[in-house]
């Protein structure tokens, strides 16, 4: 079947098999930022934003998208280098293989959560698995980006 | 020291945190041809009959291979240097199918959903044999899981293929039962470790093509590049010199990917059809049909006197290595060889073990290798034996555990150089108010406990691990430094980097560090074993030396000057006697020219005689719900001697890491089999790995010894992280309920019935 899906601002058409997984929709387009880290729906690897709001790309058909608006990790190069200055900082990275999917979350937290605190940022992200950094160089970096326009020196920065 | 004890950024940070494609499946050629396998679905079996007839006839399909078509040698999977210690008891695809998952055909198609369409239509007839499952009943069982007169051992390990024992040993230290004897107490106890998934977040994966010269690429997430190398050469039966293995970026290994796994299918296929392929596993792959850590059933003796003072330790294991024997009889060996020498004063111990073949999936290495296996029966019995006899965990440790400037009779007889463990344990327990704190609180709903245990591993394998750097001066005065070690998310690269850039005197940045290509990369056992920045380490070290000399020694050539009047601060070669003076730019520029130029370039290799332990001390303080039972971590706190900490930001990571996976195999992870021996966590459903709300507060800590072995006094971090949860958090669930589990996970239902048992 015949789709238009906006991907980062761009428009793509294809034809594509009407059970195509959106995931593998954004890998064969290159958009390589896109992890896949399960079948069932649970390691968060694979977050794109559908009309700015988080989805797993691997629990959505690339069909049901078809006039919608994706992004992914490659189109939000501005505001995800901000908050990869603060995860670079903590070595919060580690084999960054989880990294574009936690960003695509983190970034959507930030705009729909006014001041969360650790509880609520914890609960937010739930479904972003790691398996390197035991989350809490995770969660340092991303309170310091959170509150970085708030003044004083960051500890990042030392 | 300017870049050492840094939190440097990763060198990769970037490349990572903006989603760049430089994982294996990114770089895999877009149109190569796809393998599937179809897995056997019985636990043990012999095959009868393939019929591929009508599957062949699926348009898309370019072949189906199955175990006529493949080599008949056996090899090993383990990625472990030669003679491997594990036995030669795989083909790539074999007529006797041994555990569910075991691999019956690939099918190599146009795409996947081409390749998985002709997976249904193949026929295959088996003889099904009944399968052995219970590792505690394998030894001298009437089924057989290996019975083929292949079988090879290239080292000597205790094997008794036919008994179904993998490997057996025996260390003793004076004489056990004569100590027990005149101690004033004697506790028994038996506990057991699960098979747990490493659950990197990356499934294991591989793609493979013909280059220019008509040899083998393969390009895989492995730990151990140059490993499978070796493995790829004996599956397939051809020269080492036709292979060729590129590791780019690894989404994590923790162990799973020190063994081989699908890069022989990839291999395989590409070489029989001269074509480009690609095999990327599912999780359900990953967790059925690769390698977690081995189950192991301990049975531990400790006798002491009544004032607390340990005497002998007796500890028997029983591991189960599943349906291979990748890694079986060293992973069994530390589970006593790194859990006795903690309590270093005790007069005699015994350390046996058996290593036993099942119809399970085959176990391999995980983080610890063992090692937490036999921590968590040591320290276990050493907190039973502190509640019984009313001394305090932590001050029975202080009376017992190893000090520095010791020789350690249970680990091979090496001197102790370096151990802070005292100050470590007496760190945590500052950083948590032990001092304050009852073991127990009730607290209405729940009730609190806390736990402790102390932990070591080693630096490398001594004597073994071997590796080598290169290091290169460029044009403009930046360096090349090309390893053979595998930065698999943990920060080798970097830590490597930082180590050269203090030798050199000069940024980071000036450091280029070039992952793993066998024809490229000096030889490198692989990043495992604890050994990367300890034994690595130390040959950036030596390379780094050897350059500056060459940078002197040429300087003194192109300036007309004695080698003696030259010093080199890293940014300028300077004869200050001379008057003369030059810039690394222009001079390594200069290098370049042709005339009296010559382009410089020092190697060197490592091998380290000991392996030095890293030590770590882990308190936990855990509530547990009354009423559901329910298990939460509230803090933990860690305090780590990993000698001279080369990445302050990387260490900690690593640690609150480890800690991480600890807390999963404590309260969660528990790889099981039903009663026909299908896995039962086959996907992140079953199979749970901690979720940040499941960790708790982690709080770290460093408290340094210095090791002289070591680069820049530095000892390895990366495994010794993960061992003391599971003993502290049992301990500390004991304290709070009364109850003390030993088969590990401690679930709510174990606590809640009292039930120590599955």
């Amino acid at each position: 079947m015949k789709i238009n899906i906006r991907v980062n601002g761009k428009m793509i058409s294809d034809d594509v098999a009407c059970d195509m997984l959106l995931l593998d929709f954004l890998r064969y387009h290159g958009f390589y930022s896109v992890k896949r880290g399960c079948e069932t729906s649970n390691c968060g690897l694979c977050t794109v934003w559908l009309d700015n709001k988080p989805i797993l790309s691997c629990s959505m058909l690339c069909a049901k998208c078809d006039g919608h608006e994706i992004t992914t990790l490659e189109g939000l190069k501005k505001d995800a280098e901000a908050f990869a200055y603060f995860m670079a900082n903590e070595g919060a990275e580690q084999c960054g293989f989880c990294s574009p999917g936690l960003i695509m979350n983190v970034l959507a937290m930030e705009k729909e959560l006014q001041h969360p605190t650790e509880e609520m940022i914890k609960n937010y992200l739930a479904g972003n698995l790691c398996r390197c950094t035991g989350y809490m160089g995770q969660l340092r970096a991303i309170t310091k980006y959170l509150n970085r326009h708030q003044g004083g020196k960051n500890e990042a920065d030392q | 020291m300017k870049q050492i004890n840094k939190p440097t950024v990763k060198k990769d940070a970037y490349a990572l945190l903006s989603g760049q494609p430089v994982f294996t499946e990114d770089l895999a050629l877009k149109d190569c041809l796809v393998i599937k396998i179809l897995r056997s679905p019985h636990a043990y079996a012999k095959i009868l009959n393939i019929d591929t007839t009508i599957a062949m006839r699926i348009p898309g399909v370019e072949a189906i291979f199955t175990y006529k078509d493949v080599p008949s040698s056996r090899f090993t999977l383990a990625g472990q240097t030669y003679p491997e210690p594990s036995p030669y008891d795989r083909k790539i695809l074999d007529q006797i199918v041994r555990y569910v998952g075991d691999e019956v055909a690939l099918v190599v198609a146009c795409n996947e959903e081409t390749a998985l369409k002709a997976m249904k239509l193949i026929k295959v007839e088996y003889e099904v044999y009944e399968p052995l499952l219970d590792f505690r009943k394998a030894i001298d069982n009437k089924i057989i899981v290996h019975n083929e007169d292949d079988y090879k051992l290239l080292c000597e390990i205790g094997n008794e293929r036919l008994r179904n024992i993998c490997s057996h040993d025996v260390t003793i230290y004076n004489d056990v039962d004569e100590i027990m004897r005149t101690c004033d107490i004697v506790l028994t106890r038996t506990y057991h470790t699960k098979a747990n998934a490493q659950a990197m977040m990356e499934t294991m994966r591989s793609f493979a093509y013909i280059d220019t010269y008509g040899r083998l690429s393969c390009v895989s997430s492995t730990q151990v590049p140059f490993h499978i190398r070796r493995i790829l050469s004996n599956a397939l039966e051809i020269p080492k010199s036709k292979i060729r293995v590129i590791k780019p970026r690894i989404g994590g290994g923790f162990g799973a990917k020190q063994t081989g796994c699908c890069e022989i299918f990839a291999a395989f296929v590409t070489w029989k059809l001269k074509k480009p392929s690609k095999i990327i596993y599912s999780r359900e792959e990953t967790f059925t049909a690769s390698n977690s850590r081995h189950e192991m059933q301990m049975q531990v003796t400790i006798g002491a006197s009544k004032d607390g003072i340990i005497q002998a330790i007796d500890l028997y294991t029983l591991s189960n290595t599943g349906a291979y024997g990748e890694h079986g009889s060293t992973t069994v060996g530390l589970s006593g060889h790194k859990s006795l020498p903690l309590y270093n004063h005790i007069k005699a111990a015994r350390f046996s073990c058996d290593v036993v073949y099942t119809n399970t999936m085959t176990a391999g290495a995980y983080r610890g290798y063992g090692a937490t296996q036999g921590q968590f029966a040591v320290e276990s019995i050493v907190n039973e034996l502190a509640d019984e006899l009313g001394i305090d965990p932590c001050e029975l440790r202080f009376k017992n555990m190893v000090k520095e400037n010791e020789t350690m009779p249970m680990y091979y007889n090496e001197f102790l150089n370096s151990c802070a463990l005292d100050r470590c344990l007496a760190k945590a327990m500052e950083m948590i108010d032990y001092k304050n704190k009852p073991l127990r609180v009730d607290l209405g709903d729940k009730v609190r406990g806390l736990g402790v245990a102390i932990s070591m591993q080693g630096s490398g394998i001594a004597n073994v691990d071997i590796a080598a750097v290169e290091i290169k001066l460029q044009d403009d005065g930046f360096y090349t430094l090309a390893i053979g070690a595998t930065d698999m998310g943990t920060g080798c690269d970097t830590v490597l980097a930082q180590m050269a850039a203090e030798c050199l005197e000069c940024d980071v940045d000036q450091i280029v560090t070039q992952g793993v290509d066998t024809d490229f990369s000096p030889y490198d056992t692989g990043s495992y074993a604890s050994a990367t920045t300890y034994v690595t380490g130390m040959s950036v070290v030596k390379a780094c030396n050897l350059l500056k000399h060459q940078i002197i020694d040429e300087a003194s050539v192109l300036l007309n000057v004695e080698p003696e009047h030259i010093s080199f601060d890293g940014k300028m070669i300077i004869a200050i006697e001379d008057d003369k003076a030059i810039s690394l730019q222009e001079f390594a520029n200069r290098c370049f020219a042709g005339g009296k130029g010559k382009v410089l370039i020092a190697s060197a290799s490592h091998v380290s005689p000991t392996s030095p332990p890293p030590f770590m001390a882990g308190i936990a303080e855990v509530d547990v719900d009354k009423l559901t039972g329910k298990i939460s971590v509230n803090d933990y706190v860690a305090v780590v001697d990993c000698g001279t900490v080369i990445n302050t930001n990387l260490a900690r990571i690593q640690t609150e890491g480890g800690i991480a996976q600890g807390i999963g195999m404590a309260l969660f992870e528990d790889i099981s089999y039903t009663p026909k021996g299908m896995m039962r966590n086959n996907s992140f459903m079953q199979y749970k790995i901690p979720t940040r709300l499941d960790v708790g507060s982690i709080r770290v800590a460093f408290e340094s010894s210095y090791e002289d072995n070591g680069p820049f006094g530095a000892k390895s971090i990366g495994e010794v992280v993960i061992n003391t949860p599971s003993p502290a958090i049992a301990s500390a669930v004991a304290h709070a309920t009364g109850t003390y589990i030993r088969t590990l996970p401690i679930t709510p239902q174990k606590v809640l019935l009292q039930k120590d048992e599955d």
